[in-house]
């Protein structure tokens, strides 16, 4: 009985949505059903799928980029106390820096459509990650690295055979936030500077007609999609050989 | 598995702690785990009790429900004649040093019982039990800034504050260095001697229960039972090289079954 | 391996200044060799700095955007805080809230614009609501998560002392969540920044998001552009460091290892 309570509360939210929208009649924003009917919609017309993919193919390509240069670029940053001097303070600044506020530079550089997005997205998971990978590595413990050279490893199979290992709880949960990251800035990006996606459906659907149950459709989307990303991630997490992290104490 | 032997020196009159036939059993996913099995035990006021066993014997599960963080699955602990039924302030822990809270300074943990007292009382009691644990000139000092042994003081002294009538510690030393953890007995007896209150004290050493103790508890492996109560009657400071505390040792570790040469 | 041994005290200043100076110098070469017309050089982007603060718009821009992070995150925080201690404190409530979290969180506060526009209408209004949705999140998160590590050992001892539930919270919860609820702060502040940027270059017509936005939009100053990113990297990276302070109490310390 306990485990349904939350959808009871789903429920009950659901239920006063509905009571408010039909007081306020002809009130713009729909009610939960007009939700469900929004999404019946895209999925006749075939829009639902067909940005779902869109949005899902940038933050692959912005991710997976971002992750490729980040991860092996911050664990060498890191590796080195001099190196993360050099350019922590550089990384800092460009931190706070919005993916949305190199949008112009983006269309400079890449003009309007999918490589802007990517490229918005490809910033917004590279400092994280660059930034978590750095840590990862700065908080090894001396005694795994000493360890792996008292016992003769070369400096390859320091790195696969204790680095790796040692930093891949961390990266993990790095990953897993960022990815979340990536998420949150396709659907800004789409919003802004291309024409296909939920965020463009977002914004397309208020712009071209106020069909704002398509609007929040677009958004219910969003968010179970984005939970769908997380929990898979979260999962990721849970393989045994990564779970000594995690141990309770 | 002996029953208990109650070679008892002390008088059965003022007798502050009783259990009578204790039964712990925990129950998870339908498997239940006897733990503790008909635990008796008397405990007199002002009295020193150790209570040793072998590691996860449920030690530390007995002091649990003696403290009223557990309730027994059967059997009853009373103290004073009274049920215990929760924790209290009149009996209060003592845990390792990681007890000891780290956002307070040595005055703030020390007075963190004191909160029904007037500001001046409670600022004389502080400056008191910082004076008898040694850790004058620390007061403002945060625990970060503490060696292990000054925060085990420490947690005595916050316990001490509140004056409850029993203490009970669960291996409070098991934290600290050999050399450290001698000099914190020789601290816990001056205080005990001092101030006289009943103390249950856990360890899995035997050597300190021996040292410290009016009255030694040896508990078996799980599920526990008393093996037997060895009273201690030698006089403190106790020789740790006379021949009768060598004796009574040997005589709990072959009891449990320990080996005599390394 | 010399490139492991610690490094001297002058270094720290050292290494950080070639590697910036490394930065100038490619970003200058590169305008020079592909002869763009557009893209500023760092010294045309220091001018442009110049100039949006002798036009006096760089402050009052710069302003606007941190009244409407200290109004939005600030209602987060007065808002978050004692959700978070609730839901962390009953874990029954937190069992039947979170799942509803969990769905609303992932969706971009930019993608609340039209349902903000509807209820507040354009303007700064919607922008707050903006930056209050990004960074109400983590903070109940970081909460809840303060809250239930709190070592029992803690508790245990609050209520051995005779402390009742409420007093167990404020005198011995909340202080033992307190490092977490700090990182959870901070995180949220950081979001606050990133999301008053992208508001104010969709809802709204003044702020450094705006500006970025304007200057390409009305004239293609690039150099503007650029000029108004760094100014928002800084004061970012101020208003972190502000909240690392805050780290450093000793009463907060404590919780963390050590930070970098």
């Amino acid at each position: 009985m306990v485990r349904l309570r939350p959808i009871v509360f789903i429920a009950v939210l659901l239920v006063a949505w509905q009571v408010a929208v039909s007081r306020h009649a002809g009130y713009i924003l729909p009610g939960p059903w007009g939700v469900v009917g929004g999404i019946a919609d895209l999925v006749r017309h075939g829009f639902l799928f067909k940005y779902v993919v869109a949005s899902l193919f940038r933050v692959t390509w912005g991710f997976s980029l971002a992750a490729l240069l980040a991860i092996p670029l911050g664990l060498t940053i890191g590796w080195y106390r001099r190196g993360q001097m050099a350019l922590n303070p550089m990384v800092q600044v460009f931190r706070p820096i919005s993916p949305l506020a190199w949008i112009p530079l983006a269309i400079l550089w890449f003009g309007v459509g999918d490589a802007s997005a990517i490229f918005l997205i490809f910033l917004g998971c590279f400092f994280p990650l660059l930034l978590t990978s750095i840590n990862a590595v700065r908080n090894i413990p001396s005694v795994y690295i000493n360890a792996g050279r008292n016992f003769g490893l070369r400096p390859a199979a320091l790195v696969y055979r204790v680095l790796y290992p040692a930093v891949m709880p961390q990266l993990l949960v790095g990953l897993r936030i960022t990815l979340g990251v990536a998420w949150l800035v396709v659907v800004a990006a789409e919003m802004i500077a291309v024409d296909s996606g939920l965020g463009f459906l977002i914004v397309d659907a208020r712009n071209a007609g106020n069909r704002y149950d398509l609007v929040v459709a677009g958004m219910v989307i969003i968010g179970l999609i984005g939970l769908l990303l997380d929990t898979a991630m979260h999962s990721l997490e849970k393989v045994r050989s990564f779970r000594w992290a995690y141990s309770e104490d | 598995m002996a029953v208990s032997e109650t070679v008892s020196a002390l008088p059965a009159v003022g007798t502050k702690l009783q259990v009578e036939n204790l039964n712990i059993v925990f129950t998870r996913d339908g498997k239940t785990t006897p733990v503790l099995q008909g635990i008796n035990l008397d405990v007199s006021g002002g009295e020193f009790v150790c209570v040793v066993g072998p590691s996860g014997c449920g030690k530390s599960t007995l002091l649990n429900v003696l403290g009223g963080f557990l309730s027994p699955t059967s059997g009853a602990v009373k103290i004073d004649g009274e049920v215990v039924r929760g924790p209290d302030p009149r009996r209060v822990f003592v845990f390792q040093e990681r007890g000891v809270f780290p956002w307070l300074t040595v005055e703030g943990n020390i007075g963190f019982g004191l909160f029904k007292l007037p500001a001046a009382e409670r600022k004389q009691r502080i400056a008191h039990y910082i004076k008898m644990v040694g850790l004058q000139g620390f007061e403002e000092a945060y625990p970060a800034e503490l060696s292990g042994g000054m925060k085990q003081r420490l947690e005595v002294a916050r316990a001490l504050a509140v004056n409850p009538d029993m203490l009970y510690l669960d291996e409070p030393f098991g934290a600290l260095d050999s050399i450290t953890r001698h000099i914190m007995r020789g601290e816990l007896l001056r205080i005990w001697e001092a101030e006289r209150k009943t103390i249950v004290f856990v360890t899995h050493d035997i050597d300190e229960a021996v040292q410290m103790a009016d009255r030694v508890v040896v508990l078996s492996a799980r599920p526990a039972v008393v093996q037997q109560i060895v009273s201690i009657d030698i006089p403190h400071p106790r020789d740790i090289s006379s021949p009768r505390y060598l004796a009574l040792r040997d005589g709990i570790l072959q009891q449990i079954g320990l080996a005599h040469k390394i | 391996m010399r490139a492991l041994a610690e490094p001297n005290k002058w270094e720290r200043l050292f290494w950080p200044v070639v590697a910036f100076a490394v930065l100038l110098g490619l970003w200058h070469y590169l305008v020079m060799w592909s002869g763009t017309k557009v893209f500023p050089a760092p010294v045309q982007v220091e001018k442009g700095i110049v100039e949006l603060f002798h036009k006096n718009v760089l402050w009052p821009d710069i302003a606007n955007s941190l009244r409407r992070v200290a109004i939005g995150f600030g209602a987060a925080v007065l808002l978050g805080i004692p959700l978070g201690l609730s839901l962390g404190w009953y874990p029954a409530a937190n069992q039947v809230v979170n799942p509803v979290m969990q769905i609303l969180r992932p969706i971009s506060p930019i993608a609340w614009i039209p349902v903000a526009i509807i209820f507040f209408g354009v303007g700064d209004n919607a922008a707050i609501f903006l930056i209050f949705l990004g960074s109400f999140f983590p903070i109940v998160v970081s909460c809840i998560d303060g809250v239930s590590n709190v070592p029992s050992v803690y508790r245990r001892t609050g209520r051995n002392f005779g402390l009742s539930p409420s007093q167990l919270l404020t005198r011995v919860v909340f202080p033992a969540a307190l490092p977490q609820i700090i990182v959870g702060l901070r995180l949220a502040l950081g979001i606050a920044w990133l999301v008053v940027v992208a508001a104010e270059m969709v809802a709204v017509d003044s702020g450094l998001g705006y500006l970025v936005i304007d200057s390409r939009n009305s004239g293609k100053r690039y150099d503007l552009v650029v000029a108004a990113m760094l100014m928002i990297g800084v004061i970012g990276l101020i208003l972190d460091i502000g909240v690392r302070r805050l780290e450093r109490f000793k009463s907060i310390r404590w919780g963390f290892r050590n930070e970098f």
